[in-house]
């Protein structure tokens, strides 16, 4: 890959998804890249960037799609789940008694893994929650993944990782190699394709939002006003959920750390500064489908 | 020291799981069927069993139902490592006493997992990028 290309396509993910590379992930251009090229029939990376220029807006939305899928697995680190049984869902019991409803957003939701955990979880949790009305809503850029989600298809392997054989085979129908969620867990998760970048507030108010190795890809500004704006999207006691390479300290007030339990935050109260307006970046291209 | 018996009748299965075990700090001893692996068992209990189903002599699942039943055989953790990857199989290994299954063809990341998930590997921090 010519740095020229290089410099293309940074510009270009930057712009359409956020997502901000740093100058040495050739590695990771390529092995995405690479197989995309011969899907479309081109011989490689060079050709592809020729086709994106030419303005073909379905390859550019292709490559922000292979660019920003992540690989995931069932009840991925573990600990997050583990908050979510011992300490979310203790706590919301108590503090939405009077209505019981949990509202529940997984905003970088891939491949359903990680809804069709919680929602595994919430089975699991039995009587205890008889009689709540729990949303899970599991939102992604990509169109392609959600498509898997929604469709609770899994191979052998990625119900290999993560995912205790008990839950499999109390939550799972085998259709040879191929593995699917229930249709009652499916009904749990309803699915919206969704950028970060853009306004989310349609989507109204969570008491969860579990916000995992997604904005990693942004850079420094990006987070702050995305922190914001979920801060705003919040229940003023909810709990919010991030990966384990993620924080908000150092970045914004608008969260703080809850004590003792890692990647888990709590609205402070504070109002975000640096959030004003809807959509994360002045200058957003339009995404053609989206 | 943990211990981990590898059973299988395949040489190169046992070759790949000791190696795959070995990185996981396991020490390992290897069965052909699973008479051999009783007897291993009632000479030192392991850790952990990773147990093929279909073997000559005596197969996974029967040796599990008399490791089960022997002084301090309900101790090691029992993970099934066999192409026999229907429901109705997993469904007998579980009710006979097994931890965990995996399907095969397995890989590193596999065996991780499945022996994170019984207890026996600590979660190991991973960075998505």
């Amino acid at each position: 890959m010519t740095p020229p290309d290089y410099e293309y396509l940074r510009k270009i993910l930057k712009d359409h998804s956020g997502l901000d590379l740093s100058a040495d992930k050739q590695y990771l251009i390529e092995s995405r890249l690479l197989p995309l090229s011969r899907k479309c029939g081109l011989p490689g990376i060079g050709e592809l960037v020729q086709k994106m220029k030419g303005g073909s807006s379905s390859i550019i939305a292709q490559v922000v799609e292979a660019m920003t899928t992540n690989e995931t697995f069932f009840f991925r680190d573990k600990v997050p789940f583990e908050h979510f049984r011992d300490t979310i869902i203790p706590e919301m019991l108590k503090a939405r008694a009077a209505r019981k409803s949990i509202r529940i957003w997984c905003a970088a939701g891939s491949t359903g893994q990680e809804p069709y955990s919680l929602a595994m979880s919430l089975k699991e949790m039995g009587a205890t929650l008889a009689g709540w009305r729990v949303e899970i809503i599991a939102t992604d850029l990509s169109t392609e993944v959600l498509e898997k989600s929604k469709s609770g298809v899994y191979s052998q392997f990625e119900v290999q990782r993560g995912l205790p054989i008990q839950l499999l085979v109390k939550y799972f129908k085998q259709n040879g190699e191929l593995w699917q969620i229930n249709p009652e867990l499916r009904a749990m998760v309803q699915h919206r394709q969704l950028n970060l970048l853009h306004d989310f507030s349609q989507l109204g108010t969570f008491d969860v939002i579990f916000c995992r190795n997604v904005l990693i890809y942004f850079d420094q500004e990006t987070k702050i006003n995305i922190f914001g704006r979920l801060a705003r999207a919040m229940e003023g006691d909810g709990f919010l959920v991030l990966g384990a390479a993620e924080t908000v300290v150092g970045l914004t007030d608008v969260f703080k750390p809850f004590p003792d339990k890692r990647g888990l935050y709590r609205p402070s109260g504070a109002r975000a500064a640096s959030a004003q307006g809807g959509a994360a970046m002045p200058k957003i291209a339009a995404m053609a489908g989206r | 020291m943990k211990t981990c018996l590898v059973v299988d009748d395949s040489t190169v299965v046992r070759k790949i799981a000791r190696r795959i075990l070995e990185e996981m700090d396991f020490q390992i001893t290897e069965a052909e069927d699973g008479e051999q692996a009783l007897e291993a068992c009632k000479n030192a209990m392991p850790t952990a069993v990773l147990l093929d189903w279909n073997m000559p002599v005596m197969d996974g699942y029967e040796f599990l139902g008399h490791l089960r039943r022997l002084p301090g055989g309900d101790v090691p953790k029992v993970v099934f490592c066999t192409t026999e990857n229907g429901m109705d199989h997993i469904s007998r290994a579980l009710h006979a006493g097994a931890n965990e299954y995996i399907m095969k063809p397995f890989d590193k990341d596999i065996v991780a997992a499945k022996f994170q998930e019984v207890g026996l590997v600590a979660l190991s921090e991973e960075s998505p990028i």
